[in-house]
């Protein structure tokens, strides 16, 4: 990340109140000690067209990862990458 | 893994130990605007409870966010609440919103709003939401009181979102 990105965290979330799968990739983003934008979407399908816009789906999570141009949903998909590209084994 | 949740099998966010009144002690009264679909006014649970004979306090998330619109839909397809025992939601929705809610859900039970989300804190149930800061609200909850507001049946989650347990709150109903 260049020092420019400092302020503006590359990684986008959105998610929905009350939704395990996305607690469960806030809970990965805190244990890996990330910083990350938290957009809350609508409970119904029908309002959220941003998610649908950015990602192609409405399902949430998804996370947008500026840095890599990646953008995922399935919270297992999203634990997994973020496993990969930000864990122990990662950068 | 303490507190796992019955529908997912990954670890989500435990909710600190809490305080909450139990079985047998008698819950905290409190008054707040109670919304109907067509109108609001001030009432104190206490008065709620001994008027429907007993009465099921639900302590519920964000109006409209992923878990208030299933439990309502769950709660009504189940038919609870009757002669005997009123049914009863608080969440810190102003009042407006909780009629829309009303509306828009076909729900038959008031909603105390509770924007300063004071139950939650009467009750010892604070929920600090991750991500929307300065906003609380009640964990998850549901109290089951009588008519002179004895805790009959406390449920309170320990993870962060839980699903209610249903069946077995729906037995204690049947016991009134």
């Amino acid at each position: 990340m260049s020092a420019a990105d400092c302020d503006t965290p590359a990684l986008t979330l959105y998610r929905l109140h009350g939704c395990p799968y996305c607690e469960r990739v806030v809970r990965q983003l805190d244990r890996h000690g990330l910083e990350y934008n938290s957009l809350f979407v609508a409970g119904e399908h029908s309002r959220r067209n941003v998610v649908a816009r950015e990602a192609g789906t409405r399902s949430v999570p998804v996370l947008v990862d500026g840095d890599t141009g990646v953008t995922m949903a399935e919270s297992g998909l999203i634990v997994e990458y973020l496993e990969k590209t930000y864990g122990e084994g990662g950068d | 893994m303490k507190g796992a949740i019955d529908v997912v099998d990954f670890p989500v966010p435990e909710f600190p130990p809490s305080d909450h009144p139990t079985e047998g002690d008698m819950a905290p009264d409190f008054t707040r605007p109670l919304v109907r679909e067509g109108y609001w006014e001030d009432v104190p649970f206490s008065e709620f409870a001994a008027e429907a004979g007993s009465a099921l306090l639900v302590c519920y998330p964000l109006n409209w966010g992923g878990k208030s619109l299933y439990w309502w839909k769950e709660i009504r397809e189940r038919g609870w609440g009757g002669d005997s025992v009123g049914v009863v939601g608080v969440s810190i929705s102003q009042p407006f919103d909780h009629q829309r809610f009303i509306e828009s859900m076909d729900l038959e039970y008031p909603l105390y709003s509770d924007p300063g989300n004071g139950v939650a804190q009467r009750y010892d149930i604070v929920h600090d939401l991750d991500g929307m800061a300065g906003i609380e609200e009640p964990r998850p909850a549901v109290f089951l009181v009588d008519d002179d507001l004895t805790l009959e049946y406390v449920w309170v989650a320990e993870t962060w979102p839980e699903t209610p347990p249903y069946d077995e709150i729906e037995d204690e109903l049947g016991q009134l």
